[in-house]
C-alpha cells in the first residue's frame, strides 16, 4: 500500500474482509480499507467491477445482500447519485431540506444552496433546473447534514462535459471548506486523477491497485505530470493507451 | 434552439462551398420548428363544444327540422325546467339525488383510499385486499342490485351501497398502483437521508401517490353520477331518475330531457371541481395540459 502524503487520525471508514456476493457471484472478494478522516478518494473500476456495491456496502443501503467482513462508517454519512434525485414534488429548497427539521436546518439549506450557485431558486421546482443545476442541489442537499463522509456514486456521469467541469471544481471546493470524507466512484480516468488524492482501482473484487496522486490543486487535465498516473491507472484497469 | 442554431451554421456552410461565385446571395434562413406541442389553451375551451351542440339543436328546433313530440326545442326544456323547479317537485328530486350520490361518494372515497393505504403499505394488507377487490371488480356491481335490495331493502341504503361500490373500486385500483410503484430510486433516497417510516410515507410515497389518486377520483365521481342514473331508473319512488322514468310513462321528452340535463350539469361540474383541486395539489407537474 502506498504511504498517505497526510496521515490523519482517525480512520473515517474501515473495512476489514468485507465480501458481498449476488447469487452465490463473488462481486467484493475480502476488500481490506481504511479511508483516513477528512480525505479525497476515488474509486475507480470496469463496470460491473463491484464499484458501486463498495459504495452502497458503505453507506448501509445493501439490504438482503449477502456477505461478510467488518464495516466501521460515520453516523453521518450523505449520498450523491448519479441522478439528482430530487421529489418532483417539493421545491428545491424543501428538497434540500429532505430529513433535516427546524429553523437551524432551513438556514442551513439556504446556505448550502447559495454555497452551490443556487441561491435564489429556492423557490423552483426540480422541473424548472438544468441537469447540472440538479446536481448542484443534491450537492447541497448532502451538505445540509453536514456528513463527515460523502458517499458519490458517479455524479458526474449523466452531464456534459463543460458542466462536468465545473461541477469538478465546486465538488473539490466544497470539499475543502467542510472536509468530509469523501469516497468518488467513478469510470473516468481523469475525473478521478484531477480530483483525487488518492485513487482506488477495483478489480475482480479486490482492490488491484491503490496511488496516491501527490500533485498540487487545482490540477489541469493537460498536466504532464498527470500522464503517469493515467498510464498507470490504465494500465491496472486493462487498457494501454498506444494501442487503442 | 440549439438545434436550430447548429443546422443554420450547416446551411451557410453548404450555401457557400456548393456555389462560391454567388457569394452576395442571401443566406436562407431556417423557419422554426414545427411545433408538436398543442399549444395555448382556448378561452372556456371546455364549454365550447357543448355551446356548438347547443346551437346546432336550437337553430334545427327552429327550423322545425325536429319533432317537438320526440325532441322539443331548448327553450321548451328551460320552460319545462322552470316550471318544475316552481312547482317544488325538480328541487326535492335534485335534493334526493344529490344526497344520494353525495352520501355514496363519501363512503367509497374512503373505502377506497383506506383499503388502498392498506393494502400499499404493509405486505399483510396486500395479501388480504388487493386479491378481494379484484375479485369484486370482476363482478359487475349493477349485477349485486338484486341481492342488495334482498339484504338491505328496497330504500335508501342499498343505493348508497351500490354507488359507494361503484367510486371505490377504481379510486382503490388507481391509488393501490401508485402507491405500490413507488420509484425504488426515491427509497434508497428516503433511507440515505434517515427518513423515519412515518415521514417516508407522509413526504415520500403519499405526494408520489397523489396523481394515481387523482385518476381513480375523476373515474370515482363519474361513476357516482353513472350507478346513480341506473339506480334511480331502475327501482325507486324519488329522485331524478325516477322523475324521467315517470315522464317515459306520460310521454313527455322534455321533462326527461330536463333530468338529463341535470345529470350532466353535475357530472361537468363535480369534474370541473376534481380538476381544479388536482390542478391545485399537483401544481408541480408540467405536462402538455397545463
Amino acid at each position: 500500500m502506498a504511504p498517505h502524503t497526510e496521515q490523519l487520525t482517525r480512520p473515517a471508514v474501515r473495512l476489514t474482509g468485507l465480501t458481498r456476493s449476488f447469487e452465490g457471484r463473488t462481486v467484493l472478494d475480502g476488500i481490506d480499507l481504511e479511508l483516513p478522516a477528512g480525505s479525497f478518494t476515488a474509486l475507480l473500476g470496469h463496470s460491473g467491477s463491484g464499484k458501486s456495491t463498495l459504495l452502497r456496502a458503505i453507506a448501509g443501503l445493501d439490504h438482503r445482500v449477502a456477505g461478510g467482513g467488518e464495516l466501521a462508517a460515520p453516523e453521518r454519512v450523505s449520498v450523491v447519485f448519479q441522478d439528482a434525485r430530487l421529489l418532483p414534488w417539493r421545491r428545491v429548497l424543501d428538497n434540500v431540506l429532505l430529513g433535516a427539521d427546524g429553523k437551524a436546518a432551513a438556514a442551513r439549506g439556504r446556505a448550502a444552496l447559495a454555497e452551490v450557485g443556487l441561491g435564489g431558486r429556492e423557490r423552483a421546482w426540480p422541473s424548472e433546473l438544468s441537469g447540472g443545476e440538479a446536481q448542484r442541489a443534491a450537492l447541497a442537499r448532502s451538505l445540509v447534514r453536514e456528513p463527515e463522509l460523502l458517499l458519490a456514486d458517479e455524479p458526474f456521469g449523466a452531464l456534459d462535459a463543460l458542466t462536468r467541469i465545473r461541477m469538478h471544481g465546486l465538488l473539490r471546493a466544497l470539499w475543502q471548506r467542510h472536509r468530509p470524507s469523501v469516497l468518488l466512484v467513478t469510470h473516468d480516468v481523469d475525473e478521478a486523477i484531477v480530483l483525487a488524492d488518492r485513487v482506488l482501482v477495483l478489480d475482480h473484487g479486490r482492490i488491484g491497485l491503490d496511488l496516491t496522486i501527490d500533485r498540487p490543486h487545482p490540477r489541469s487535465y493537460r498536466d504532464p505530470l498527470l500522464g503517469e498516473y493515467r498510464e498507470r491507472l490504465l494500465a491496472a484497469l486493462g487498457v494501454t493507451e498506444d494501442r487503442a | 434552439m440549439t438545434t436550430s442554431a447548429t443546422e443554420k451554421t450547416a446551411a451557410t456552410t453548404t450555401v457557400t462551398s456548393a456555389a462560391p461565385a454567388d457569394a452576395g446571395a442571401p443566406v436562407r434562413v431556417r423557419r422554426a420548428r414545427r411545433g408538436l406541442s398543442p399549444g395555448r389553451r382556448l378561452p372556456a375551451a371546455r364549454l365550447a363544444g357543448p355551446l356548438v351542440l347547443l346551437a346546432l339543436w336550437a337553430a334545427a328546433s327552429a327550423a322545425g327540422r325536429l319533432d317537438p313530440g320526440a325532441i322539443p326545442a331548448p327553450w321548451t326544456v328551460l320552460r319545462t325546467a322552470g316550471r318544475l323547479w316552481s312547482d317544488g317537485t325538480l328541487p326535492t328530486d335534485v335534493a334526493t339525488s344529490l344526497r344520494r350520490a353525495a352520501y355514496g361518494f363519501a363512503i367509497g372515497l374512503g373505502a377506497g383510499v383506506l383499503l388502498a393505504l392498506a393494502a400499499g403499505l404493509s405486505r399483510t394488507g396486500e395479501a388480504l385486499i388487493d386479491g378481494t377487490v379484484n375479485l369484486n371488480r370482476a363482478i359487475p356491481t349493477l349485477g349485486l342490485i338484486p341481492l342488495f335490495i334482498l339484504w338491505l331493502g328496497i330504500g335508501e341504503t342499498f343505493k348508497v351501497a351500490i354507488i359507494a361500490i361503484v367510486v371505490y373500486i377504481p379510486i382503490y385500483l388507481n391509488t393501490h398502483a401508485a402507491l405500490a410503484g413507488i420509484d425504488t430510486r426515491f427509497v434508497e433516497l428516503a433511507e440515505v437521508q434517515g427518513l423515519s417510516r412515518y415521514r417516508f410515507l407522509r413526504e415520500i410515497v403519499i405526494p408520489g401517490a397523489l396523481p394515481g389518486f387523482f385518476v381513480g377520483l375523476r373515474l370515482g365521481v363519474t361513476g357516482s353520477w353513472l350507478g346513480l342514473v341506473v339506480l334511480e331508473q331502475i327501482n325507486a319512488t324519488s329522485g331524478l331518475g325516477y322523475m324521467m322514468f315517470q315522464a317515459q310513462n306520460y310521454g313527455q321528452s322534455d321533462v326527461i330531457l330536463v333530468g338529463l340535463l341535470v345529470y350532466g350539469v353535475f357530472g361537468l361540474v363535480s369534474d370541473s371541481v376534481v380538476r381544479l383541486v388536482e390542478r391545485r395539489v399537483l401544481s408541480w407537474r408540467r405536462t402538455l395540459s397545463s
